[in-house]
This record gives C-alpha cells, structure tokens and sequence, in this order.
C-alpha cells in the first residue's frame, strides 16, 4: 500500500499535490473478534477495579472479601468442630448474601457502561469494527463473568474446605456444581438487569439507586407477600408469586432442579411443572435484557 | 438561611426527567402491594404492621431518602458544575441548609405521604397504626435526608455508601447484632412511633429520650459538618 505513487502533472501546470511521505497502515489488522475480546478483558477487569484508580479497587474489592469470609469462617467452624457437613448449602450461600451481591451489581454495572454514555465515548467504540451486538455481549459477558467471580469464589472456598474438613467427596462434589449451576444463572440473570437499568441513565449516582431499587424492593415485596400467602393458608399461591423478582427465582430454579431447600415460607418450592416455568422465566429475562440493551445501543449518539 | 433559587434548581434537579419517575415508583408499588394485601388477607393490624415496618419503613424510606439527600448535591459535585453555584455570593451553610430543606420535603413527600395512604389502605388506622409509621417516616426523612446529603459532600461513591448504611447496616447488621440497632435512623424514628401508637405492634429497641437526642444530634451535626465540607470542597476529576 505504501508504494510511492510519482505524482503527474501535466507540464505547465504548477499545481501538485505534494507527497510528503504520509504511510497508509500495512500492519496486522486485529479485525473485530480481537476488539470484542479486548472490550471484554477491559470491562471484566474494570468491574474489580484493576488498571483504574486505587479509589475505585476499594469498593469491589471489599465486597468480595466480605463475601468470601463468612465462607471462610464456616469452614473453620466445621474444620474445627468435625462436622458431619456444612453449617450452609452451596446453593444457599448466594441467597444468604444476596444484599452483597445486590450491592456489587449496583456498583459496577453502572461503572461499566454509564461512563462510557456520559463522555460520549460509545461512538468511539462503534468507530472500531465491533458492532453494537458486540458491545452488548461483550460488556455482558464481562459483567456476568465478574458477577461469577465474586459468588463463585466463596463457594470455592466452601468446597476446599469441605474436602480438607474430610466430608464425603462424591456428595460434596454433587452440591458443588450444583452451586455453580446456580449462581452461573444468578450472574447471568443480575448482570442483565443491572445493565439494562444502568444503560438508560448516564448518571453514575442514580443507575445505582435505580438497580438497588429494582433488586431490593422487588425481593422485599415479594417476600412480604409470600409471607402473608403463607399466613392465609393459600401456600399454592406462593410459588407464583415468587416468579416476581430475581432472587426468588433463581431460589425456584435451584429449589426445583439444583436439590437446593428453598427460601420460600413454609420451606415450599416450587414443583417440577412450576420449576419449567422459573426455568423459562430466567431465561426469558436474560434473553430480554440482551434484546433492550441491543435496542438501547441502535441509536449510537445517545 | 433559605434561598428561593438554589431550593427551585434543587427541585428541579431532583424531580426532573426520569428522576420523577423512579422516586414516583416505589411509592406507587408500595400503595398497589397494600391494596392487593388488603384484598387477599382482609384487614390486620400485624399485617399492615409488618408492611409498613419492613417494607415501607426499612425499605423504601431509606432508599429515597439516599436517592434525594445525594442527589440534591452529588451530581452538581460530580459533574463540577457545583463552581458556578458556590461562586455566588451565597453562604455555604445557606446552601447546605437550602439543599437539606428540599430533600427532606422530596423524602417526606415520596415516602411518608404513600405509608400514610398504605396505612390507611390495609386497616384503615386500626390502632393508630398508619399514623404511627407515617410520623416514624417523617422524623427518619430528615435524619436520613441530613446524613446522605453530607454523604454527598464527602464522597464520590455517596450512594454507595449511603446504601450499605441502609441495607448493610440497618438491615442486616441490625437484625444479627442488637447493638447496631442502638446506632439505627430506623430505630430511633421506631422510638418515636411507639410513643404516639402506644400499642405493642409498633415497637423499638431504643428508649424515646435517647431516641430524640441522637435523631436531633446527628441532624445538626450532618448538616453542620456538611457546610464545613462545602467550604473547603476541592473538585477532584473524574477517576
């Protein structure tokens, strides 16, 4: 590309246009997978703060050792008690932690992409070869990855422990993936609300009241009333009403196939017919997030 | 002490655009869960109890009370327009004290007014029940209003902050350790409910005398060192 073209002119004529030695680009072109890829890295390591300020480590960092030592000490306790198994299920501990969790996607997903829409700096992705589904999957993946991290980890920390507490392998390796299954989905299903909401406002304060709102008014409601379902004697009612909000859900979904006990009132999860329908809800909303935020990204300038 | 113009900015700030709608929301929710409560379970003065004291009170006051008490001056701080309205020959606390005013009405308005109407609607003030949780929203309204608003002078991550308080803190903490909840917004103002219900069904962990003075002591403080911070406030960029 970069041969030198003898610029012509036509003899009496004084205008030309000079060359002066400007090269076209004759490199490797990364092409648009690379850029997905590197959008993912970037956004999956700002979700922890890492290559950002030593301000904005402490937030996600601190969530996530918080979530990781309740794990820690329950494995102390049943190291040091000999326990027959843990004091805590692998699919319980994210519902237990889930004001933390709550707490993380609020934090971080507007972090991922709220800054990118006040600065204006969305068009300059889209100025690279990604386009907006690649945008989109990227920083959902990211997020949904980090998510993963943070409720994994703990449950990681559970299953060593277990292993060197000396309980039974098969059994705790069953609960183990049966945990990961769980809180795959869970990341999954937080990671799309939370950037469906925090897409909307470029405001980086209020995306993360709003995604709290969402999560913890949602759970709060209807825990309340399943609570009063269970109080009425109409116990049929409170599977249904815990297709209302996110953590619900995921409860239902591992309650009815992960083996897990619910959370539910009463201890009632959801049958196996009821469970089909968790199971479409979840995805359903993960695969509605993904279509909103594909939407939301159609109109670059905004 | 009060400026007309900075308080018509600060409303407008506050309840324009989209902002109104999320701080219209949950009031709405909260109003439509009480009539399909009252519906199923008839009316029940544990119920609406329950409702108001978990649902309105732990809930939704504080969550509002962090979205008005930060937003009433953390953008202005964040997007460093908060120059052009400290350049005015205004006095600081005056801001403060303009600022504080109006998120604490926002606050009143978006949560106290709705857990009235909750009350009203799930057992129409059996045992002054609606009115008890409406008066423990209006005095946590400006404690909570008072201690985001200074939030939102020290810190960038003020919401945050303000929502680990509110859900870490008050809810979680308070339910596992019983002292957290001597250093409760939610249990003060609960302090205050019990001496005008009277009943047992509105109970607090905290006597009304203590009650009364930390509510007092932290709203006056908050907003005094709020005013401090606003005077030696440096703009820092974005990180």
């Amino acid at each position: 590309m970069a041969v030198e073209h003898p610029v012509t002119a036509p003899a009496g004529d004084q205008t030309r246009i000079h060359n002066i030695g400007y090269r076209s680009y004759d490199g490797p072109r990364l092409g648009r997978a690379y850029a997905r890829r590197s959008l993912y890295s970037q956004s999956l390591r700002g979700a922890y703060g890492l290559g950002r300020s030593v301000k904005s480590k402490v937030l996600p960092m601190l969530l996530f050792v918080v979530m990781c030592v309740p794990a820690a000490i329950m494995v102390a306790v049943a190291v040091a008690t000999k326990a027959k198994e843990l004091p805590v299920d692998y699919t319980r501990y994210a519902i237990i932690m889930q004001a933390v969790i709550s707490l993380y996607v609020a934090s971080q997903a507007p972090q991922s992409v709220s800054r990118d829409l006040r600065f204006k700096t969305v068009p300059l992705y889209f100025s690279r070869p990604i386009e907006t589904a690649d945008y989109v999957r990227a920083k959902l993946a990211a997020m949904a990855s980090a998510l993963f991290v943070l409720t994994a980890a703990p449950l990681l920390v559970l299953y060593v422990g277990a292993l060197l507490a000396k309980l039974d392998f098969a059994d705790q390796t069953k609960g183990f993936g049966q945990g990961l299954v769980s809180v795959a989905l869970l990341s999954l299903l937080f990671a799309g609300i939370g950037l469906v909401i925090a897409s909307v406002t470029p405001r980086r304060g209020f995306g993360i009241a709003a995604v709290i709102a969402v999560l913890t008014i949602s759970y709060g409601a209807v825990s309340t009333l399943q609570a009063i379902a269970e109080a009425q004697d109409s116990a049929g009612s409170i599977p249904w009403i815990g297709l209302f909000s996110p953590v619900t859900l995921i409860d239902g979904v591992q309650s009815a196939f992960l083996g897990a006990s619910s959370a539910f009132p009463g201890g009632v999860g959801p049958s196996d017919g009821q469970g089909v329908v968790y199971v479409l809800v979840v995805l359903g909303l993960i695969g509605t997030a993904h279509a909103l935020l594909i939407r939301r990204y159609r109109k670059v300038g905004l | 002490m009060y400026d007309p113009t900075v308080a018509r900015l600060t409303y407008r700030a506050l309840l324009g655009r989209r902002r109104a709608l999320i701080l219209g929301a949950l009031p709405l929710l909260l109003i439509a869960i009480s009539v399909v409560v009252r519906g199923l379970a008839g009316a029940d003065d544990q119920t609406a109890a329950d409702l108001l004291g978990g649902l309105a009170l732990a809930t939704m006051v504080p969550i509002i009370g962090v979205i008005a008490g930060t937003g009433a001056i953390g953008p202005e701080i964040d997007d460093g327009s908060v120059v052009y309205l400290l350049s005015k020959p205004l006095k600081r606390p005056t801001i403060i004290f303009t600022k504080l005013i109006v998120a604490v009405a926002v606050t009143m308005v978006f949560s106290a007014l709705p857990t009235l109407i909750a009350g009203f609607i799930l057992n129409g003030n059996g045992q002054q029940i609606a009115v008890a949780y409406t008066v423990a929203a209006l005095v946590s309204s400006i404690a909570y209003a008072a201690v985001f608003l200074l939030l939102g002078t020290v810190s960038r991550h003020a919401v945050v902050f303000g929502l680990v308080y509110a859900l870490v803190w008050e809810a979680l903490f308070g339910s596992l350790v019983p002292g957290a909840r001597t250093l409760s917004v939610q249990q003060w103002s609960l302090a205050v409910a019990h001496k005008v219900a009277g009943g047992d069904l509105v109970t607090s962990d905290v006597g009304l005398t203590t009650a009364t003075v930390l509510l007092v002591a932290v709203t006056v403080l908050a907003t005094w060192y709020a005013g401090q911070k606003l005077r030696t406030l440096t703009l820092a960029g974005e990180e």
